[in-house]
């Protein structure tokens, strides 16, 4: 049976008076990925930003209601603490342009202050680079900078970093929207290998990446979450209009 | 309107016009069949290579709107519907040939007793009929009408259980039309594929509107 590893109950996010993310309930399964997809300013990403307390870093924002990860309150969490259990990839590939590819990938190790032994250090840079299929590509030069790596090599690099930090779940900002076809492709690929040690939630504006690579979709329109449901059977038979509509182009 | 329901709104057109060439098809084979017609069974010969090429066309264009749209929800539901309706509709003209065929190659109209113990005639009428419902229910998207073609295929199936029990006790009596009872024999059995086919129909313009699958279930529940 599955299990529930983030549980949002009546979640709201706000920026001042701007109400964006409303009454929002959903149980996010283990070791899924799950797409989370609406028009712009729908508020997908405030409550994905919501999960690992990104959203609160924003002058003016707050937020209520329940936010667990196994049953604990994220909010009641250190927030660094939340950020090493969920770490997160953002739209851009980011990575830190003076450090290099073996610093990158330990960099969450090194700001945290943690100190780990060489042979720890390159279990781990070895071990995460290898989960994103990254490994026979730059192991050989590990020590060139990240920035010279390709856009999907270097989104790949920012998996790896997040990888590297044994989170439980990763959360994706549009993770693919500034890669080419292939490297977009090798990324999806790769959500279907990290799905079997993590929980994954993808904010996504294309729909087909949706289809394609998540075991269930959440859609959200105006901070509402609309429908919830099996990714086959929001994309064959949605029950709401508004997510038809949504997803056949039919949006007015 | 998006391009894809541009495209879909043609596709509708086109399974409409190939609804309404196998309807005709049926008809006329029907009429050549009651009127002993063989000029107008050469025509539903005739018109066949039209409904062979219609359904070509919807097949095509299906995969067009795959490959190129990626649809998904009713549209997904609709083009699926789309491409086994084709298929059934091809199916029943290729039936209404066969009959006309039948026609064209005999020698001698039906005799008229034969035909009325067998109740070929209110069956022909009836799977006429019921194709005529699929295609408003489909151009109305009425589901209710759809499915009043399922209890319709009841009075098909009827007639074609009691075809061959009527038939032996009418040959007793009459076996000078043996070779004409053959004939009807098979055409009962053709006209109740006729209303399986419709049924079929009925099932997929229910599954494109209200994804409901209701295939291999038992309809009246």
């Amino acid at each position: 049976m599955e299990s529930t590893i983030i549980k949002s109950r009546n979640f709201n996010a706000s920026f001042g008076s701007n109400h964006v993310v409303k009454n929002v309930n959903i149980d996010i399964p283990r070791n899924k990925v799950v797409a989370v997809m609406g028009p712009s300013g729908c508020g997908k990403t405030t409550y994905l930003r919501c999960i690992n307390r990104m959203h609160e870093l924003i002058p003016g924002a707050t937020s209520s209601g329940e936010m667990t990860i196994n049953n604990e309150n994220i909010y009641q969490m250190h927030p660094i603490f939340v950020r090493l259990k969920i770490g997160m990839v953002f739209q851009r590939p980011n990575p830190f342009p003076n450090l290099s590819i073996y610093d990158n990938v330990i960099a969450g190790y090194k700001l945290n202050g943690i100190k780990l032994p060489k042979a720890e250090r390159d279990r781990v840079v070895e071990h995460s680079l290898t989960r994103v299929a990254l490994w026979n590509e730059v192991k050989d030069s590990l020590s060139k900078k990240g920035s010279f790596l390709s856009g999907g090599q270097q989104q790949r690099l920012c998996i790896a970093r997040a990888v590297a930090m044994e989170p439980e779940v990763l959360l994706f900002d549009e993770p693919t929207s500034a890669l080419d076809p292939i490297s977009t492709s090798t990324v999806e690929e790769l959500f279907h290998e990290l799905k079997t040690n993590y929980t994954l939630i993808i904010v996504t504006h294309n729909m087909q990446q949706a289809a394609r690579v998540s075991d269930k979709t959440a859609f959200f329109y105006l901070g509402e979450l609309v429908e919830y449901d099996e990714t086959r059977i929001m994309f064959t038979a949605p029950k709401d209009s508004r997510t038809q509509n949504y997803i056949t182009g039919r949006f007015s | 309107m998006a391009q894809i329901e541009t495209e879909l709104q043609l596709l509708k057109t086109e399974a409409v016009n190939m609804w309404t060439l196998v309807n005709s098809q049926l008809n006329k084979a029907r009429l050549a069949f009651i009127n002993f017609d063989k000029d107008l069974a050469r025509e539903v010969v005739m018109k066949e290579k039209r409904v062979n090429g219609s359904e070509l066309k919807i097949d095509r264009d299906c995969e067009n709107i795959f490959a190129l749209f990626c649809p998904v929800a009713i549209d997904l539901r609709f083009l699926l519907a789309v491409l086994k309706i084709n298929t059934n509709l091809e199916r029943i003209g290729d039936i209404a040939e066969g009959i006309a065929k039948y026609v064209i190659d005999a020698e001698v109209p039906f005799t008229q007793g034969l035909l009325d113990v067998a109740r070929i005639l209110p069956m022909y009428e009836e799977s006429v009929r019921m194709l005529e419902d699929t295609q408003e229910a489909f151009e109305k998207e009425d589901t209710i009408l759809a499915r009043s073609v399922f209890k319709k295929d009841e009075f098909l199936d009827d007639i074609n259980r009691q075809s061959h029990k009527v038939l032996e006790k009418h040959l007793k009596d009459h076996p000078q039309d043996t070779a004409q009872a053959l004939w009807i024999l098979s055409t009962i059995r053709k006209l109740e594929r006729v209303g399986d086919q419709s049924k079929n129909i009925a099932e997929e313009i229910i599954f494109y509107l209200e994804a409901k699958v209701l295939k291999h279930r038992n309809k009246f529940v």
